[in-house]
């Protein structure tokens, strides 16, 4: 198999311009709550209910081939009343040597349904997220703990977590 | 003329017997000192600067800290290199346990000794909250020469033990403490 290390997925502009977002505004058009760009990075924001669907999707599609997930974390913002967490997925094509970010916006105490059917990476990511921040992934074969100990109490990442002084010793 | 008179052999002397008078306290601080031999595991980047003052360089079996032993069971100096984490603090409190008395603590590098930068919700602020520490040494890492130098300090607290007591951290009532006396 050779290849071509010349190729470009995508240059950086205009977030329409990227194949990602193109394929899901013909598709998904409906469940898409946000687009933009930053630093030549582009993203989209989507609805947490149909998240699932659209990441199928962009696995599957031939043209995108999106089929590494690459990281897949969380954002506190407690100032964002509604949607004060985001989970970011991140998703690079080995082939297409193409980056894609997707974002949902969850209120707090809203779960999620678990990527890891689509890629089995997701099963270990989705645990640190709920190991730091607390989100629950729904059907999730092992909803533990990952980094912290089991008897931890608190999710260390959210901005309310005190920086000190909160592990008594 | 008179006659000679007849050595009759008596058994050794005092001085053809090499008999030497001392405190059993002295004669056992003194192997005790003379042959601490340190668990090996290392947490984090301080383990490389021990692994360095182990190694020819600065080879610390000059000093009869000889074999890092891979047993907790046969070791008696626990050198607690790197950062002690909320998670990993079990495990070295049970490796601790393990270890026969007489044993020692050496918290090494910032981390060891107070959390060091970590000061946050993973880290253990300072080693002493789990072990009893008998030597800081500090540094981010410390050098070579700062780990003996902390072992040495080690060595004179050693010495002035009392032994056959119950408590076996006991210190001599006299004894005017490490950095007073120099090892000769």
């Amino acid at each position: 198999m050779t290849v071509n290390l010349n190729r470009q997925g995508f240059t950086g502009g205009e977030p329409e311009k990227h194949p990602a977002v193109g394929a899901i505004r013909r598709d998904f058009a409906s469940a898409i709550v946000e687009v933009g760009s930053s630093c030549g990075q582009v993203w989209v924001t989507v609805q947490p209910e149909r998240a699932l669907e659209i990441l199928r999707s962009l696995k599957g599609d031939p043209e995108l081939d999106l089929e590494f997930l690459s990281d897949l974390t969380a954002v506190h913002w407690p100032g964002r009343k509604g949607a004060e967490f985001e989970v970011v997925f991140q998703l690079y094509s080995i082939s297409k040597n193409l980056r894609f970010r997707l974002k949902v916006q969850l209120e707090e105490g809203k779960e999620m349904e678990t990527a890891s059917g689509i890629w089995m990476t997701a099963d270990w990511l989705e645990r640190e997220v709920y190991d730091m921040f607390g989100i629950q992934f729904k059907g999730h074969p092992d909803p533990r703990r990952i980094l912290n100990p089991e008897q931890f109490d608190g999710y260390p990442l959210r901005k309310e977590f005190p920086l000190r002084g909160r592990v008594r010793w | 003329m008179r006659k000679k008179p007849t050595r009759v052999y008596k058994g050794p002397g005092p001085k053809e017997a090499n008999i030497l008078l001392t405190s059993a306290s002295t004669v056992i601080n003194w192997a005790q000192r003379s042959s601490l031999w340190p668990l090996t595991f290392g947490l984090a980047c301080c383990a490389i600067e021990m692994i360095s003052a182990a190694a020819a360089r600065y080879d610390m079996a000059r000093f009869g800290w000889e074999v890092f032993r891979a047993s907790p069971r046969q070791a008696d100096l626990m050198i607690v290199a790197g950062t002690v984490t909320n998670k990993m603090a079990p495990v070295v409190k049970k490796l601790y346990d393990q270890m026969a008395e007489p044993k020692w603590v050496l918290a090494m590098g910032s981390c060891a000794t107070c959390g060091g930068i970590f000061q946050t919700y993973s880290v253990v602020p300072g080693v002493n909250y789990i072990l009893p520490v008998d030597v800081y040494v500090p540094g981010c890492p410390p050098r070579p020469e700062a780990l003996i130098h902390g072992i040495m300090t080690l060595q004179m607290k050693i010495d002035g033990q009392v032994n056959f007591s119950a408590n076996p951290r006991k210190i001599k009532p006299g004894f005017t403490g490490p950095g007073r006396r120099e090892i000769v």
